[in-house]
């Protein structure tokens, strides 16, 4: 460990040397040569950009509980299925409808599987699920709104084709993608990696415009800003101007946009689970466990309670580190 | 304290009980709810039963069946048969004669010419009527004298009472309707909302998908009925909901329509308000096996027709075995509870036409495990049995609904245990039951191996039903994926059957030919797999007196009698 107050005089150092760089320090080994910044950053005492993330992110207590939870429900998904080793799918029709005993720590379901096991691998899929949906609507709608926001003659086409696709109806768009692209999938793939592959690419590739419309605003503020005016000046070439100056500027808007999308994707999953067009029936997921308690949500709350949990603290937790990760990343609050 | 005073109030008016029932409208108002909405009251022009169960209290036909399945006379004067010579000898048609003095309810005359205009009007080819097949083989409607009707049919007919009979094919008044015929019909909406009838009600106001209201009909031909006033008649919610607000919170009196986890209904009727009356008439759980070959390796229009067996179904043997695999009772007592009886049979009602069948009750495994050894299935290295390196692996294709999806996770266990591997699939009902022939997830296009629905008939003779087995029914690109043989079921002594049966109208002989097609179907070829006799059911509170749960015809079809209990 460093010593705390050696840590603490390095902080400060490294804090006014931001504020007169008005950029995001970036990591030494990126850096090109002619930047003069590099020079100064070489020196064996300085930090990463990320390493400094992470010391403000620690002091986000809320992020911090949140982060702590989130690597649980992760772990309690991913290796959890190794230690409580009962089939999800595997119907005991002598256990139906069973509360919490030792044999079933969360109780059976109407027909006798193990709820333990089934939110494990309910999770799996609903956290693979909001992930990967989150990953390609974030990548998609952060490329669209910078290039749409950077280069002027891109901007009308893009942002209208925005507005298309926010029109767009969902479900239908949904279900003509399923109906074509089903079958040949699950055949190419199986059935499960199939309908996997289709249902992110489907809540992905709608549900990137908000993010689009949000990174594009602050890049349009930005690109007036002194310092890429600076940039500009100096020659920096479009794409490293885009990578090194805008990115990490509208990273926070960013994160807000994916934190949301995860849960708009393991929400988006279940309603589609409900009308028949996710995952095979046999495929449990939080969704759909909590779509079949509902009607006997009288008798057994406990079955709609609990992935109502896991759904709920994942995207609260997800949010939190959103909300944590926004405040570490962005320089003007920092330190604060 | 609001309990006591309705119990108080309820106490007074059991003295007066004698004297309340007979007197038109004095019973206040009848409150039903239907989580469905009813979205039209022309029920011409809509297949869903929402609308024609609606429909029913305003509209009649000539004759209704009863909680028994047999006719009663509704605006018939009588029930025309042989004997009474209303049923020409030849078979050729049928004359109904109406009541005297019946009147619609604007006070004009019921005449044969509304009887005929209402086949014209639905037999109009530009008009797409959606009860048309009840009008089939008519080829003319004759009006004798102003009271009298014949209905001629185009070829003899054992059995003659379709057009007119049930809730399904109503009288409307020719006065209100002539000018809504073919195209025009569905642009008519004030007439569409608001039919005039000869019914116990009229139609007060209709909101489409919503509320409707009614009255109790001034002209009604019997002069103390109905006993209530007004008819609130909400849409809209869930089967749940609905439930709860006639058996538990008590705002309604009658819920159309349940389907419930049995669980639940327990329950509810536990709180003591009302119970949930099951009728069974003619509705089965079944599994149809695909006897052609659905795979997407075949070019598109060869997928599942006759041109190609199915590689694995064709052999009755592990038809057999999948059918012995499966504990029915176990599966209807999960599905259905109280609600639903395990069957081996296609035809379960009415009584004379069924064959009690109990040999597929007992569940089998070691029986069809051995079935599948015979067949050549030697079990591999995964547990899915093997023959000729092709995998014993099919595809279950369902609607989606939680009790079908219960069903397909139990049966697929079951075969697993066989060494039969199951993928599971499910469909939007909307689609699954859909009719588009461009749509590859319909039950007719079947492009899977093994798919569950309910099949069901109208009225309470299966001969047409059974007639739907021929091979000339099979779904096909060429007839446009619309034939009602969904499970390619083909056999010339079932066709010669069918013939037999199209000559027959002894209703003993009749009942005899029932259930030897019957046999063919299931025990003897395999290519039905009935699962579950599925009772209607409907929730009815205590403070309504005099329903009678009718599983052939609409659920109101007595709703004149109906009074409150007292």
């Amino acid at each position: 460990m460093i010593d705390k107050a050696q840590e603490t005089a390095r902080n400060e150092a490294e804090l006014i040397r931001e504020t007169a760089s008005n950029a995001p320090t970036p990591a030494a080994g990126m850096l090109p040569p002619d930047q003069p910044v590099s020079t100064v950053n070489t020196t064996p005492a300085s930090r990463s950009q990320w390493r400094d993330v992470w010391r403000q992110f620690r002091r986000h207590r809320g992020a911090m509980v949140a982060l702590v939870l989130f690597t649980g429900i992760v772990l309690f998904v991913t290796i959890g299925p190794y230690i409580w080793t009962i089939d999800a799918t595997y119907v005991d029709i002598r256990a139906r409808n069973q509360s919490f005993s030792a044999a079933h720590p969360l109780g059976t379901d109407q027909l006798g599987r193990d709820m333990l096991a089934r939110l494990m691998k309910g999770g799996q899929v609903s956290l693979a699920v909001g992930l990967t949906a989150m990953l390609i609507a974030v990548t998609l709608g952060s490329l669209i709104g910078i290039l749409s926001g950077f280069f002027r003659r891109l901007d009308a086409p893009l942002m209208r084709m925005t507005e298309l696709f926010l029109a767009l109806p969902l479900l239908p768009l949904l279900l003509l993608m399923v109906t074509l692209f089903r079958e040949p999938l699950s055949q190419a793939m199986g059935p499960g990696l199939g309908t996997f592959l289709l249902i992110v690419t489907a809540i992905g590739a709608t549900s990137w415009m908000q993010a689009a419309r949000i990174v594009r605003g602050d890049v349009l503020g930005l690109k007036e800003r002194e310092f890429i005016l600076a940039a500009r000046s100096i020659g920096t070439p479009n794409f490293r101007m885009m990578t090194r100056h805008v990115l990490p500027n509208v990273l926070s808007p960013i994160m807000v946009a994916a934190t949301l999308g995860i849960a708009t994707a393991i929400i988006t999953e279940s309603a589609l689970s409900f009308l028949g067009l996710g995952f095979p029936p046999d495929f449990p997921t939080w969704g759909r466990l909590l779509y079949d308690a509902i009607e006997q949500m009288q008798m057994y709350p406990w079955r709609v309670i609990l992935p109502g949990i896991f759904i709920s603290l994942t995207v609260l937790t997800v949010n939190y580190i959103g909300d944590g990760l926004r405040d570490a990343m962005d320089p003007r609050i920092r330190g604060r | 304290m609001n309990t006591r005073a309705l119990l108080l109030a309820g106490a007074a008016v059991t003295a007066f009980s004698s004297a309340a029932h007979a007197e038109r409208g004095a019973q206040g108002q009848l409150n039903m709810i239907f989580w469905q909405a009813p979205s039209t009251l022309n029920l011409y022009l809509s297949t869903g039963t929402k609308d024609i169960t609606a429909a029913s209290l305003v509209l009649e036909p000539l004759a209704n069946f009863d909680a028994k399945g047999d006719l009663v006379a509704k605006l018939a004067a009588e029930i025309p048969t042989l004997e009474n010579g209303g049923v020409a000898q030849d078979g050729k048609s049928i004359t109904w004669k109406l009541k005297d003095g019946v009147k619609w309810s604007d006070g004009t005359p019921l005449t044969a010419e509304d009887v005929k205009f209402t086949a014209e009007y639905c037999m109009d080819e530009s008009g797409g009527c959606a009860q048309a097949a009840k009008f089939t083989g008519i080829s003319s409607v004759e009006v004798v004298d102003p009271l009298t009707v014949k209905i001629n049919f185009t070829e003899a007919r054992p059995y003659p009472y379709s057009a007119f009979v049930g809730g399904q094919a109503p009288i409307i008044q020719k006065a209100q309707f002539q000018d809504c015929t073919g195209e025009r019909a569905p642009t008519c909406t004030q007439q569409n909302f608001g039919p005039i009838g000869t019914g116990p009600f009229r139609v007060t106001a209709f909101r489409t998908n919503d509320v409707a209201t009614f009255e109790a009909n001034p002209e009604y031909r019997e002069a103390d009925k109905p006993a209530f006033a007004t008819v609130n008649l909400k849409g809209g919610g869930d089967s749940a909901g609905a439930a709860r607000a006639v058996l538990e919170t008590g705002e309604y009196d009658y819920a159309w329509n349940m389907q419930l986890a049995p669980e639940t209904m327990g329950q509810m009727v536990a709180a003591g308000r009302g119970d949930f009356p099951t009728a069974f008439g003619a509705q089965v759980e079944h599994i149809f096996l695909n006897l052609t070959d659905p795979s997407p390796q075949l070019p598109e229009g060869e997928r599942s027709t006759v041109a190609h067996p199915h590689p694995i179904l064709s052999d009755i043997k592990v038809r057999q075995a999948l059918s012995k695999a499966i504990d029915r009772q176990l599966l209807t007592e999960i599905g259905y509870g109280e609600t639903g009886r395990a069957t081996c049979d296609v035809i379960n009602a009415p009584e004379a036409f069924a064959s009690n069948t109990q040999d597929c009750m007992a569940q089998d495994i070691e029986g069809a495990k051995a079935l599948l050894d015979e067949a050549g299935w030697t079990v591999g290295g995964d547990g899915i049995r093997e023959k000729d390196g092709r995998k014993l692996q099919l595809l279950f294709q369902t609607s989606v609904n939680p009790v079908r999806q219960d069903y397909q996770a139990l049966i697929k266990q079951w075969w697993a245990e066989i060494g039969v591997g199951t993928e599971l699939k499910t469909v939007d009902a909307a689609v699954y039951f859909g009719t588009d022939p461009g749509s590859p997830d319909t039950i007719n296009k079947f492009y899977a191996d093994v798919e569950m629905f309910t099949d069901v008939y109208e009225g309470t003779d299966p001969g047409t039903f059974l007639a739907e087995r021929a091979c000339s029914k099979i779904p096909a690109p060429s007839n446009q994926w619309q034939g009602e043989n969904t499970g390619r079921y083909c056999d010339p002594a079932y066709d010669a059957l069918i013939d037999e049966m199209g000559e027959t109208s002894d209703p003993a002989r009749r009942a005899e030919l029932a259930k030897q097609m019957n046999a063919m179907l299931t025990t003897q070829s395999m290519a039905m797999l009935p699962l579950t006799w599925r009772g209607r059911v409907s929730a009815v509170s205590n403070s309504l007196a005099g329903f009678e749960m009718n599983p052939w015809d609409t659920e109101l079809w007595n709703v004149a009698d109906w009074t409150r209990a007292q």
